[in-house]
């Protein structure tokens, strides 16, 4: 017991990203502590500030060599600084199509902008996270807000119900998920994802044990994601909630949910390839089916996006499940790219639905609605937004040149590398991505149909004019998927270098 | 050893805290069934905790750290819980979870 404490360095470098979030934090707080009701307005403008000074030290950190700190507990290599970058990037995005949505109603501005940069702290958090411990603390630095953010119309029925809703599954999700840790922690007696893996790999744990703690940790993730059959919050919640708050949640935090599982799945549990098999591809099969039989129904565009993003994360599973195959194969290289397919999924996925939910939010400050047959003769009153949700729901269903063929067909690919190793799972989920793509095709241009197509008798609509905030918005994010879909390399070539697994394992 | 006692008790508060949360209809109640898996969940890192340090190094100690994280961010979350529940009681005067059901489809 006499070992000596030794203070571990800290490389300031590395943290600057979150020490700049946490400066804005501070001075968030403290500003709307000492400013008067009517000056709300700046805080926006001090999280964006926040947002985007952080991303100077990405840049930096960019440029130079891999860092890692505490023993490999908390690594800062190319896959943590994209995903900070992304998460960064996401939360800019969320405050420009909040800011009116929040200013002109019956808000509290300076508590919405710190919770929203907490959150966002503890996404970039869990994008370093390679201890079960620093996974837990970040999952819950991130959730937490998310919870408050919710319910954020505290007197709306619809509000409080999204929140509670989302707080209770939420927290039963994270419950579950400790106990699977805990089984973990406790068959290895190793809490680093690291040395979880070398623990498993000499096989002295006992199998049953072991398969019981990954379906737990599976299950916990399950939640956080909304896979079938654990998806039932996201819709009430989604439609529920403030619209720039689902809009956070259905793609940061659902991206932090998947960074989560990629770190925890790749790392600690890569070499346990049959218990990972069995509980993935029947999940991935599930989710995405389901997702996009439950969205043809919808006749509400929020949530038809809820339940295309359920689906979406069923083609997100797809290369973790296969990843197994690789591992098996011994193909380390095929299996850390399974994990760079889901990482470029994730950014293409990110830029299409902010930009779909600033529109809807734009569409919604006219209509008061989220009907889709209240976007009737979009074409003629608002033509910007109109093409703008034509190409989003175009990238969801993969029809270039939106960016999300490439996604897809990244993930497809994968899929069927996998299958080509003798793997049958590859090639049913392949099959299966081709079916739902076709499902989830049908849904995606009956919207556009529904706006291009006019309303005769009705008197026609002055144009449209949304806040200029709004606009950069979905400015930003239309150029965006449009430049990933025409030249792909520019996501591709970002990932190059973004291995987790020989990163993190050295393998 | 002494180890096997924990880990039952452990799987016993587990057990009753998941059918609590799924059985449950009050709002509280449900609050405390998470509380009970809480519970077992720290009782599973400190018997690990101990099993290891008797086995390994005596210094081991990430269980008992875990279990102080976990403890920590309960805190933090019941207090979030509450919260919503005294919202919920003031919009609907009832929180039974059963009966917030707007939203469907």
């Amino acid at each position: 017991m006499d070992a000596p404490f030794v203070t571990p360095t800290l490389d300031y470098h590395a943290l600057a990203p979150e020490i700049v979030l946490v400066g804005a934090l501070a001075a968030l707080i403290l500003y709307d502590v000492f400013s008067s009701e009517l000056n709300k307005r700046v805080t926006a403008a001090i999280a964006q500030l926040g947002l985007l000074g952080a991303i100077v030290p990405i840049l930096t950190l960019w440029a130079g060599d891999p860092r890692s700190m505490f023993d490999g507990a908390y690594a800062v290599d190319k896959y943590a600084i994209i995903l900070k970058g992304l998460f960064l990037a996401a939360g800019y995005l969320v405050v420009l199509i909040s800011v009116h949505y929040i200013g002109e109603g019956d808000y509290w501005e300076g508590e919405y902008y710190t919770l929203l940069l907490s959150s966002v702290l503890g996404m970039m958090l869990m994008a370093s996270a390679r201890d079960l411990i620093s996974v837990f603390v970040a999952l819950e630095v991130l959730s937490i807000p998310g919870y408050m953010l919710a319910a954020w119309r505290k007197r709306d029925l619809a509000s409080g119900e999204a929140g509670v809703k989302y707080y209770l599954m939420g927290v039963f999700a994270t419950a579950v998920l400790l106990y699977g840790m805990s089984l973990v922690y406790g068959l290895t007696g190793q809490t680093q994802l690291r040395a979880i893996a070398d623990a498993f790999a000499s096989g002295q744990a006992p199998k049953p044990v072991l398969s019981l703690a990954i379906v737990f940790v599976l299950v916990g993730f399950a939640f956080k994601v909304s896979a079938v059959p654990f998806h039932t919050w996201a819709p009430d919640t989604y439609e529920g909630a403030p619209t720039p708050v689902t809009a956070f949640l259905a793609v940061a935090s659902k991206t932090a949910g998947f960074v989560a599982l990629m770190n925890v799945v790749a790392v600690a549990f890569h070499g346990q390839t049959d218990v990972l098999r069995w509980m993935l591809v029947p999940l991935a099969a599930i989710t995405m089916t389901v997702g996009n039989l439950i969205a043809v129904r919808q006749t509400n565009i929020i949530r038809m996006l809820a339940y295309s993003g359920v689906a979406q994360a069923g083609y997100m599973l797809c290369p973790l499940a296969v990843m197994g195959t690789f591992v098996k194969a011994n193909d380390m290289a095929a299996a850390d790219n399974s994990v760079r397919t889901l990482l470029v999924y994730l950014i293409i996925y990110a830029a299409m639905n902010l930009g779909g939910f600033a529109v809807v939010i734009a569409v919604a400050r006219r209509t008061g609605s989220g009907e889709i047959s209240s976007m009737r003769g979009m074409f003629q009153w608002a033509p910007g937004m109109m093409m703008a949700l034509a190409i989003f729901l175009g990238g969801f269903a993969g029809i270039p040149p939106a960016g999300g063929w490439f996604g897809k067909f990244a993930i497809f690919k994968t899929t069927m590398d996998a299958g080509a190793l003798n793997d049958g799972a590859g090639y049913f989920l392949a099959f299966l991505i081709g079916i739902n793509s076709v499902i989830a095709a049908f849904y995606y241009v009956r919207v556009i149909w529904t706006m291009v197509s006019g309303n005769e008798g009705d008197l026609p609509q002055a144009p449209l004019k949304s806040p200029a905030a709004l606009r950069a918005a979905v400015f930003i994010t239309a150029v965006a998927v449009v430049a990933i879909g025409v030249v792909p390399t520019l996501v591709s070539h970002i990932t190059d270098n973004a291995t987790l697994i020989a990163a993190a394992t050295g393998r | 050893m002494l180890a096997n006692q924990f880990l039952l008790l452990g799987a016993v508060l587990f057990c009753i805290g998941v059918y609590g949360v799924l059985a449950r209809r009050n709002g509280v109640a449900v609050l405390m069934s998470i509380e009970l898996i809480l519970n077992s969940v720290n009782i599973n890192f400190l018997a690990f905790n101990a099993m290891w340090a008797r086995n390994g190094s005596p210094a081991h100690i990430s269980g008992a750290v875990f279990a102080l994280f976990v403890i920590t961010v309960a805190a933090a979350e019941v207090g979030v819980g509450l919260a919503l529940v005294l919202m919920l009681y003031r919009t609907r005067k009832s929180i039974d979870v059963d009966k917030i059901d707007a939203l469907k489809g």
